[in-house]
């Protein structure tokens, strides 16, 4: 009896390894088949192809990341949470008195929510806004532009810039930020479409002495990595009674190039409601700040760590979940960093406290200004006496702004933002002084 | 009319040697199937038998070191036993990450891999590093070769 028990036991033995080794060889196998998987063509894409759906057919895998931007995390400083910024710190409720921006003023979600986000701020529904406004948030934009512009793209942006707002968002298929936005449908190479980056970067390459500049011809890949985002992650205005939605980078990206354009042009964003001061919004400046960068320098663009390479089987696919690199700290920072995950988020984490901490006195040097300000009117000064420290608050104002509206709290380009910084609190400092001295 | 005496050992055993024989034959051909016998061999192209190694063979082909050194020159000890050892060690792991498709990625070389690393810089290089061999970084480990000369045998890639 006890033989019978060893056979059948040596028996069930053979066959749970033989199992082991057969699903060994059904992994072999599959991992063999991983390496020859390769780009399926469903269906044929063309500039009519704005909605996502039919590029997921070509391209699952990219599809499937582009739509985890409607993923809400936040990090220590931002992330995509829609957590309101003037109650977290309510002295910029002060600094932007009379201007939309002191009614609402959010974190922003992921590109999933562009457009829905547009139509539920208090910006959007208590103010008037141009249709200038909708180049950044929906998708398949240049479709829109030529049919209003019968085939003319730049006509269809000035015909769109000075519509309400309200009638714009009728020309969308509903759709938020798509492929077709930063891919050529047939070649899948990456372009701009957003006239008013293609003015813009004109604008800025006559600088360099480069005529008549087309990134979508003269850019090199690794360049397209970089402006496609910059297409919309810029300061920008909107000019004149035309509301013609302008990149202001005739004079270069840093922050008092922009302002001396500004100064020129005699544009202003507001009058302060407290002081009566003109002063500037800056909007969210990331494609400049992050120009004047230790990454930029390098060549690392935007795509390199927002939109890192990951794996999928043996295929290498670009992750299409836009979003901060601290959340993807191991794909976006070590492949070029040969150091752990920790302590890269420690780094950057480093440069954003700095950032805060110098952020906070600027705000403190700011709102003793309008303090300033407040106190010699009530003395009896006139705007002409306070001129000086008009202008002071202005530049102050500005200098804050561009930091604090800029999505990476100082990480773009670190000494940049300290400098910038600098200046903002010395700026205010000396409109206290003015302000201070009259009697 | 008398019965056959059931043979029950006899039966047992038939059933025995041909599971026996099937395990043998699938794992033979299991073995073949994933190349098992090139691992033995000092072949590059055993190295993108698994397809994460692809991208750093295909640097490794465009790199200063492609008509100097092959992957186990670099990476592998030279002489035996420590040779199979380190192939035997490091063939478990792979294998296990592999099929297990648990590893973190960007890859990173281990610490033992990277002591074997930079004695194989030193066994080619000898002639031109030994000035500065001597000095206590190199001898601790602390600074390596690799560390300036990150990409003369394949691009660092993730």
């Amino acid at each position: 009896m006890s033989r019978i028990l060893v056979f059948v036991g040596t028996i069930l033995i053979t066959a749970l390894v033989t199992v082991g080794v057969t699903a060994l060889l059904m992994n072999v196998q599959e991992r063999k088949a991983e390496s020859r998987w390769k780009q399926v063509k469903v269906v044929d894409l063309d500039e009519t192809s704005v909605d996502p759906k039919e590029w997921a057919k070509n391209y699952p895998n990219e599809y499937d990341s582009y739509k985890r931007t409607v993923d809400t995390a936040r990090t220590r400083y931002g992330g995509s949470e829609a957590y309101s910024k003037i109650d977290q710190t309510p002295i910029w409720k002060r600094i932007f008195s009379g201007y939309a921006f002191g009614v609402e003023y959010r974190e922003e979600r992921g590109h999933a929510f562009s457009l829905e986000d547009q139509k539920l701020t208090e910006r959007t529904k208590q103010f008037s806004q141009p249709g200038a406004c909708l180049q950044c948030h929906a998708g398949g934009m240049k479709q829109i532009y030529e049919i209003a512009g019968n085939g003319d793209l730049h006509a269809g942006f000035a015909k769109v810039n000075k519509m309400p707002l309200q009638e714009a968002w009728k020309l969308t298929r509903g759709h938020p930020i798509a492929c077709i936005d930063c891919h050529d449908p047939k070649t899948m190479e990456l372009r701009v479409t957003r006239p008013g980056f293609l003015n813009g970067i004109k604008e800025l390459k006559k600088l360099e002495g480069i005529e008549n500049y087309d990134p979508n011809t003269m850019a090199t890949r690794q360049e397209m990595r970089a402006f496609v985002c910059g297409q919309c992650h810029v300061e920008y205005f909107f000019k004149g009674p035309q509301k013609q939605l302008t990149y202001p980078w005739s004079k270069g990206l840093k922050v008092e190039q922009i302002e001396k354009f500004y100064e020129e042009d005699g544009h202003i964003d507001w009058k302060h409601a407290e002081t009566g001061a003109p002063v500037l919004k800056a909007q969210h400046p990331e494609f400049e700040l992050w120009s004047q960068g230790i990454h930029a320098r390098s060549g690392v663009t935007c795509a390199d760590c927002h939109m890192p390479y990951k794996r999928e089987g043996a295929m290498k696919v670009t992750d299409h979940h836009i979003r901060s690199p601290l959340l993807n700290a191991s794909r976006a920072c070590l492949p070029c960093h040969h150091f752990s995950e920790k302590e890269m988020i420690d780094r950057a984490e480093t440069i954003q406290q700095r950032t805060q901490d110098l952020m906070t006195r600027a705000e403190t040097a700011l709102e003793a200004l309008l303090d300033g300000i407040v106190e010699a009117k009530k003395r009896g000064a006139s705007d002409e006496d306070l001129k000086t420290a008009f202008e002071m608050q202005k530049k102050a104002q500005w200098r804050l702004d561009f930091v604090s509206a800029e999505n990476s709290m100082g990480f773009h380009a670190p000494q940049e933002t300290a400098r910038i910084l600098a200046e903002s609190i010395d700026y205010a400092r000396q409109g206290q002084v003015a302000a201070q001295s009259l009697k | 009319m008398k019965m056959a005496k059931f043979n029950i050992p006899l039966l047992f055993g038939m059933i025995f040697s041909v599971s026996a024989g099937l395990l043998l034959g699938i794992g033979a051909f299991t073995f073949h199937y994933a190349k098992g016998t090139s691992y033995l061999s000092n072949d590059p192209k055993a190295c993108i038998n698994c397809h994460v190694m692809q991208e750093y063979f295909d640097s490794w082909i465009k790199s200063s070191h492609r008509q100097a050194a092959t992957c186990n020159d670099c990476h592998i000890p030279h002489a035996f036993p420590a040779k199979y050892i380190a192939k035997m060690k490091n063939g478990w792991n792979h294998s296990k990450a592999f099929t297990l498709q648990n590893f973190p990625e960007p890859i990173r070389i281990t610490q033992g891999n990277l002591v074997s690393l930079q004695q194989n810089c030193i066994h080619c290089h000898d002639i031109m590093t030994g000035n500065i061999a001597g000095h206590r970084e190199a001898a601790e480990g602390t600074a390596r070769c690799a560390d300036c000369h990150r990409s003369v045998g394949h691009m660092q890639l993730s």
